[in-house]
């Protein structure tokens, strides 16, 4: 009974990487670009929640309904005003404005909220929990997280397979040329896939904060799970994410069970070892 | 006869170097006009200039009127120019009917070429909808790029080496469909190294050798004599 509890709270764990990894796998997908700021900005809508929930006094989904709103602006202005002018043939500078605003978020923040750690603050649905069966309980926070993840890629699914803008997302995404004879302006394609990526981080952020503590400064951190995540589910597959989340999250819980000090190490050894075992990871996109 | 397309002493260069001078090329409505020429001559640096793929100086080129030039490609598509790009270039990640539907995404016009009238054009595309585009043969793929380009409803297509790759019986069967597409009212320039194959479809011809044009006529009143010469340039 206490193994498969510790797997099922590694499962839910999984839920709440996959969600850090969405946005990550979003735009890699779509710009075959790596946003090395992708966990301040999941650190910096946290703080946003934060603020629109303690300082304007709104409830929480409504913080968060605002705050999913700017950060889609926010992608969205970002790529048109800054990623477009060094999007090419190199991909080292556009690498190199991530990795510049991964600083400048983390520093920002840090002179605007100081490096306290903070927490969202969900009321008692932070601690309800439902007991499955005998002896074994869900929380429900982290059984959410992971129900919204799913339905998170459920739609971003239905978007990318079911629609007109997916089919320029995949299109733009196999030659950024030939869509534009189609009519596609590659450039507004790319400032939706970083608005619907940042969007998406909002809710890896609100998830983030109300299972744990954040400060300015565990931006990178959160990166490097979400990247294991892609990784081991296979680059352009956002299955492959939720099952890369679930794949670490159930390799820390377990490391943690044997004990507290493995948990980190037990996640970068499952990486490691999906690396050793299945280079392209788990379910990789079919490319030919 | 109204004149669709128009370039005036286009000039097209690939950073520092010069690869078109000084064309003077037209197309009228109803039209089918072949661009010949041997390997480098020019040819799809010119269908790309049209495009908007290489963008030039605003007056150089003029599509129903407008000056276009400096425009971008996806506001050509929606003016009404679609192009069928060299080696097809079709979408891997979309299947054959999703190939087809992105190539609607810009055109304004709704008809007359829809799903259905594309897939009556090839009805072989119908039977294989959700096929993996990259597995089929080149000739299908030809059709494909072609099925697409129309998806947009274009008043003029360009097409660039339609042949390029092909069984000699598929390129007649590719070739066969210029007269269907001619009757929906689209004007159509085909840019061909397969001199003798272009001249057969097409009511006027312009040849160009190393950036310029060298020789312009209706192939029946020119000889192959002074084609070749044109295309040479021995």
């Amino acid at each position: 009974m206490e193994m498969i509890d510790t797997i099922l709270q590694g499962v839910l764990l999984g839920g709440v990487y996959a969600l850090f990894a969405l946005g990550l796998s979003l735009i890699f997908g779509v710009m075959r670009l790596v946003n090395l700021a992708h966990g301040d900005f999941i650190v910096l809508a946290a703080f946003m929640v934060l603020t629109a929930t303690t300082s304007a006094g709104l409830s929480l989904p409504v913080a968060t309904l605002l705050t999913v709103v700017a950060m889609f602006a926010t992608g969205f202005a970002l790529q048109r005003l800054v990623l477009q002018r060094v999007l090419g043939d190199d991909i080292l500078p556009p690498l190199l404005i991530t990795f510049g605003l991964s600083i400048a978020i983390q520093n920002g923040l840090l002179l605007t909220f100081g490096a306290d750690s903070r927490r969202l603050d969900a009321g008692s649905f932070e601690t309800r929990s439902i007991e499955v069966l005998q002896g074994l309980n869900i929380g429900l926070a982290p059984l959410s997280a992971l129900i919204v993840a799913v339905a998170a890629i459920l739609v971003l699914q239905i978007v990318f397979y079911r629609t007109s803008l997916g089919r320029a997302f995949r299109a733009t995404s196999d030659n950024p040329q030939i869509a534009q004879l189609m009519g596609i302006d590659h450039r507004n394609v790319y400032a939706v896939a970083v608005g619907l990526s940042l969007a998406v981080s909002v809710i890896a952020a609100v998830a983030l904060g109300i299972r744990a503590n954040f400060d300015p400064a565990i931006g990178p951190a959160r990166l490097l799970y979400a990247f294991e995540a892609v990784i081991i589910g296979g680059l352009g597959s956002l299955w492959g994410t939720l099952a890369g989340g679930v794949v670490l999250g159930v390799a820390q819980t377990l490391g943690a069970r044997v004990n507290p000090e493995w948990q980190i190490l037990a996640g970068h050894l499952a990486f490691l070892l999906v690396l050793f075992l299945r280079p392209r990871g788990l379910f990789p996109a079919r490319r030919p | 006869m109204t004149v669709l397309l128009a370039t005036h002493g286009l000039d097209a260069f690939y950073g520092d170097f010069q690869a078109l001078f000084g064309i003077d090329f037209e197309l009228r409505r109803g039209e089918a006009v072949a661009v010949v020429g041997a390997n480098g001559a020019g040819k799809s640096t010119f269908l790309k200039s049209l495009a908007g793929l290489l963008r030039n100086r605003r007056d150089m080129i003029h599509l129903f009127g407008r000056e276009i030039g400096d425009r971008p490609a996806p506001e050509i598509v929606r003016m009404g120019l679609a192009l069928v790009p060299e080696g097809r270039q079709l979408f891997p990640s979309l299947s054959v009917e999703e190939n087809l539907l992105v190539g609607a995404y810009g055109g304004e016009r709704r008809s007359p070429w829809t799903l259905q009238t594309v897939y009556d054009l090839f009805p072989l595309l119908r039977e294989r909808r959700n096929g993996n585009v990259t597995v089929m043969s080149g000739g299908q793929q030809q059709m494909i790029a072609i099925g697409r380009a129309l998806m947009s409803n274009p008043h003029v297509l360009l097409c660039d080496e339609l042949s390029l790759g092909l069984a000699p019986i598929v390129i007649e069967d590719i070739y066969r469909l210029i007269p269907r597409i001619r009757a929906a009212d689209t004007s159509i320039v085909i840019v061909e190294q397969d001199v003798a194959r272009a001249l057969r479809s097409v009511d006027r011809f312009y040849c160009l050798q190393e950036g310029r044009i060298t020789l312009t006529g209706r192939p029946a009143e020119v000889d192959f004599a002074t084609i070749r010469q044109a295309y040479f340039g021995t």
